[in-house]
């Protein structure tokens, strides 16, 4: 019997349906004002893909920040198990996951069944997460894709010492006016570079081990990620829907638990 | 008489001061600019050309704060919160407690009777709690940075503010502001975040009267009040301003160390 | 003079803090610390005592992490080896854990 995962994130709401070991459907939406209607819709959109209806589920694991206001499951688990048993279906070996989100980050440290270990992060400063590149992309008047992209051909990074977003803008801003001016790229590597150091540093609190997946909507910077390599010396695996990981998780949760 | 000078060069503001005979002779508080070393001097001629002085007139001169490394003129540089402690505590001898936001930091010190530090804490890292903070809101709410502080308090009701990020803040306060929520009602709630802030670091020091507030933050209005209020201390500000506490300090850290080289102990 | 270096922010209090009284400039701090966090210089008022490197303080939570977790090792980091106790760290718990179940 296939079972389902929703997480309820505070910009964006993610369902899976999962059947031993595949993914039947799936979707992801921006969240609702209304946390349990935006829940049940990416619900019924990943049903449809995969031609099921709610009463065919074993059953439904919520999680994510708006998970308390899910009312049409008992069953809700917290952010990190489900970021750690999607990890490790989708990379078994996996024992560190870098989960970059809009508005918060997290470092999980994994076990080989896919249990926390150990976990460090943080959502109340904006530093080291989504709304700092999507400040700095405004700032250098680029799509983020675009930006994350010219991070690649920087050849050297510029110096963003500041840890507070607020702070690295201004020094953004000194390095396009400086005479001569730093080059763009690397301003933009030193951007995507700073951002790696942050998290690398909070990781470093509970220690980084191989093999290490990136997940969250950041994941897919490549500029990001290819400073977060730089960063930790080792090699990162970006799963190809890295936003969906943690709804991957729950939905594991719920098969592989007594409902 | 010799005449002593100190520059504090901040972040933001630079200010500079000249002692003759214990006395303030002139003072100055201008903006830092991209070159440290033309900041110094235009901070020196910005205090000094107005009482016809020049740099050779000076017989010590004393640098601080973030920039102090890079004043060509000055024999010495001392850290801003020892200069901070001295020049507070100099105006007002009964200060033990300073307050002291600036551009990019806030900082809680404690000083005793002789203008020494006992304890300091400096939060320097993150724009919440700092003068940045009321910029980045100030310019959201459409207003300037010295109308913030009496529009804050015209409020009747503040909306609390979770957060201490100023980025997290910013975008509540443009939120609240679509829904029609009053600018004085916003600024309350967010002046009452950042004066929680403050309060926070000031219990990790000691908190003992007098108390005093030093730097830009200080003519905000809004903000003393609020600081008043969660502390019971009526906080007693520094004549003639207390932005130039760094810099009255420095002058006066000049004289002593002249006085300490010529031999002569510290009056 | 208890000096406090580093911040607050939305994570938590982090702050290495100097007893300089105690400090007797031993240098022992500078030997062990891997991620050369301190350095010996004189005070305001002429004492030789260690402080945190400017550039250090205001990313020290993401250099230092904590004694508990001190690149060294548990046993040698720079409060060990202080004989005088003048090194003491607040580290914030708030990012130690992020949820419970």
């Amino acid at each position: 019997m296939p079972a389902a995962g929703i997480d309820v994130g505070t910009l964006t709401t993610k369902a899976v349906v999962l059947d031993d070991g595949r993914v039947l459907g799936k979707c992801i939406l921006r969240s609702a004002e209304n946390a349990e209607a935006g829940a049940l819709k990416a619900l019924e959109e990943a049903l449809a893909q995969a031609g099921l209806k709610i009463e065919d589920l074993k059953g439904i694991v919520v999680t994510g920040a708006g998970r308390k206001f899910i009312t049409f499951t008992q069953k809700q688990k917290t952010l990190l198990s489900c970021l750690a048993k999607g990890a490790n279906l989708l990379v078994p070996t996996v024992r560190t996951v870098f989960d970059v989100g809009g508005e918060s980050s997290t470092v999980v440290r994994v076990n080989e069944r896919g249990g926390v270990e150990d976990s460090i992060g943080h959502d109340r400063c904006a530093s080291g997460t989504g709304v700092f590149l999507e400040s700095m992309a405004k700032l250098m008047q680029m799509p983020l894709a675009e930006m994350a992209k010219a991070s690649l051909l920087g050849e050297h990074r510029a110096e963003v010492t500041s840890m507070c977003a607020i702070f690295a803008e201004q020094e953004v801003i000194s390095h396009v006016h400086r005479q001569p001016p730093t080059p763009k790229n690397d301003i933009i590597k030193g951007i995507h570079g700073s951002m790696a150091v942050r998290i690398v540093g909070l990781a470093k609190r509970i220690g980084i081990k191989p093999e290490a997946v990136l997940v969250g909507g950041v994941a897919q910077n490549v500029g990001f990620a290819r400073e977060m390599e730089i960063e930790t010396k080792i090699k990162l695996i970006v799963p190809p829907e890295p936003q969906l990981v943690a709804a991957l998780g729950a939905a594991r949760i719920a098969l592989e638990e007594k409902v | 008489m010799p005449y002593f000078a100190g520059i504090d060069i901040g972040s933001r503001g630079a200010k500079g001061c000249i002692i003759e005979d214990g006395k303030i002779v002139s003072y100055f508080i201008g903006d830092t600019g991209p070159e440290s070393v033309k900041t110094a001097w235009y901070t020196f001629e910005g205090t000094a050309k107005p009482v016809g002085l020049e740099v050779k007139d000076m017989t010590y001169v004393v640098a601080t704060g973030y920039g102090r490394v890079l004043v060509p003129f000055a024999n010495e540089n001392i850290s801003e919160i020892s200069c901070h402690a001295k020049g507070a505590q100099y105006c007002l001898p009964s200060v033990r407690t300073i307050l002291d936001m600036g551009g990019q930091d806030c900082k809680a010190i404690n000083v005793n009777e002789k203008g020494v530090v006992t304890k300091f804490i400096m939060n320097d890292k993150c724009a919440g709690g700092t003068g940045r903070f009321l910029e980045v809101i100030a310019s959201v709410l459409g207003l300037t940075i010295e109308q913030i502080g009496p529009v804050a308090l015209t409020s009747t009701e503040k909306f609390p503010f979770n957060t201490v990020c100023a980025v997290f803040a910013k975008s509540e306060a443009l939120t609240l502001l679509k829904k029609g929520t009053p600018k004085a009602d916003i600024l309350a709630g967010l002046h009452d975040a950042i004066a929680t802030r403050c309060h926070n670091l000031l219990k990790r020091v000691n908190i003992e009267k007098d108390f005093t507030i030093t730097g830009g933050i200080s003519k905000n209005t809004g903000m003393v009040a609020k600081m008043k209020e969660k502390l019971g201390l009526e906080p007693v500000l520094m004549e003639p301003d207390p932005q130039i506490a760094g810099a009255l300090g420095a002058a006066v850290f000049a004289r002593e160390r002249w006085l300490a080289k010529q031999g002569q102990p510290p009056q | 003079m208890l000096a406090n270096y580093g911040y607050v922010d939305g994570t938590g209090d982090y702050f290495i803090v100097i007893d300089t009284d105690k400090c007797d400039a031993c240098e022992e701090c500078l030997r062990v610390c891997p991620e050369r966090v301190f350095e010996v210089a004189p005070d305001a008022y002429g004492k030789r005592v260690a402080r945190v490197r400017d550039e250090v303080v205001t990313k020290v939570s993401y250099v230092c992490p904590g004694p508990r977790g001190c690149y060294a090792s548990i046993d040698t980091n720079c409060q060990r080896v202080c004989q005088p106790g003048a090194i003491a760290h607040t580290w914030g718990v708030a990012a130690a854990v992020v949820e419970e179940e």
